[in-house]
């Protein structure tokens, strides 16, 4: 195993806020080449009119994902020394629910919110805002919210774990959605983009 | 003499040579493998994801220690962002999110697509837009801190580990959104 060097003391704590300062001028530079410093291209996800977000999210997950699992299956990287954030099932599907909406209505979500503010947005800029206090919020709210925080406790856990079957079948199905998926989003765009256009026409005909 | 801030506006020089305009955002496909390559540098390097609601944590875990320290120090939820280190630019994720906007900065500039503007649909006056981005914002807040990370931190990252947690995040994320598009169509459309 030669991998995470970090974890494996290859570099100390200095190098590691360098690289991720490296590692975020990439995230950004991806983010905003793909368009998502724009509230408008975001939200189109959820009007069906541009699948964006649904594309990049499941390339990179796809990309990532392979990557993880052909290094850690050559015996390169260290899975278990990669840090998995614990499941709370409870908390992470009402969390969920709650983040989806302030999406669509705030337009952004917190990494695509820095990448708005930095190419000049003012509505990313009062979302960061908004970002703060509200954090603020839940910190003051704390002794009403923490039942909930550690509502449905199971641990740092994967699918494949959770439901019994092997790595590979979950790679391989991910996979296979997340092109299923591509080629379904980019019907629903067409057809979507049909209906606005005979919309369109109806209202040309119709008006005056 | 020369007013220093001008009303009449004076066509950049790039305009003038033909390159009017921002450019066309990047093949969604090849913008998706380039942002699956940093996160999977980011996992042979360090051995963590990339996140960003954790910064904001961060960020306002300090400034309230600097403005009330006990009661940071007493708050469970602030001090879990205060582990010893009592700056916000010691914390990995502060470091990553700089550069994020250095990141998109970069990308903007080389592709003509700064813009001081605000987005929002025809319906919508600005002032309505930028109260529903505060409440949106203020919201996402709540959202990411019972879910322990945001589409970053938990549907990037934890998706491409397979994390349980995150992909029942990830799909609530998804339903919550469309649930209330219908309700919010006026902003944007």
């Amino acid at each position: 195993m030669s991998a995470p060097f970090y974890k494996l003391g290859y570099f100390g704590d200095e190098v590691s806020l360098i690289i991720a300062f490296v590692l975020g001028v990439g995230f950004g530079f991806f983010l905003e080449r793909a368009g998502f410093g724009s509230a408008k291209k975001l939200v189109a996800q959820f009007y069906l009119r541009d699948l964006a977000v649904f594309k990049v999210m499941f390339s990179a997950i796809v990309t990532a994902m392979l990557g993880v699992t052909y290094l850690a299956w050559i015996g390169y990287l260290d899975l278990s020394l990669v840090y998995l954030v614990p499941t709370f099932w409870t908390a992470q599907l009402v969390g969920g629910l709650i983040l989806g909406a302030g999406f669509v209505i705030g337009g952004y979500c917190p990494g695509t919110s820095i990448a708005s503010t930095a190419t000049g947005r003012v509505d990313g800029l009062v979302y960061v805002a908004g970002f703060a206090v509200g954090t603020l919020g839940y910190a003051l709210a704390w002794p009403l919210v923490e039942g909930l925080y550690t509502a449905g406790a199971i641990g740092p856990t994967t699918l494949p774990a959770a439901l019994g079957v092997g790595r590979g079948l979950i790679v391989f199905g991910v996979v296979v959605i997340a092109v299923a998926g591509f080629a379904g989003a980019t019907w629903i765009e067409r057809a979507m983009a049909a209906r606005d256009a005979a919309a369109a026409g109806r209202l040309a005909k119709g008006g005056s | 003499m020369e007013p220093l801030v001008s009303d009449v506006p004076s066509a950049p020089p790039a305009e003038a040579e033909g390159h009017p305009g921002p450019q066309p955002y990047a093949n969604p496909y090849l913008a998706g493998i380039g942002l699956g390559l940093v996160l999977l540098a980011a996992f042979v390097l360090v051995g963590r994801g990339l996140g960003a609601s954790g910064a904001f944590n961060s960020t306002v875990a300090w400034m309230s220690s600097k403005v009330a320290p006990d009661y940071a120090r007493s708050n469970e939820f602030l001090a879990s962002y205060l582990t010893g280190e009592d700056h916000p630019l010691k914390a990995w994720l502060v470091f990553e999110v700089l550069g994020v906007a250095a990141g998109a900065l970069l990308s903007g500039l080389l592709a003509h697509r700064i813009s001081v503007s605000v987005e929002r649909g025809p319906r919508i006056s600005v002032a309505g837009r930028l109260a529903l981005a505060f409440l949106g914002g203020a919201m996402m807040a709540f959202g990411a801190a019972f879910a322990r990370g945001c589409t970053s931190g938990q549907a990037l990252t934890g998706g491409s580990l397979l994390n349980l947690g995150s992909w029942i995040f990830m799909l609530a994320v998804f339903a919550g959104a469309y649930a209330v598009a219908w309700v919010v169509r006026r902003e944007w459309r």
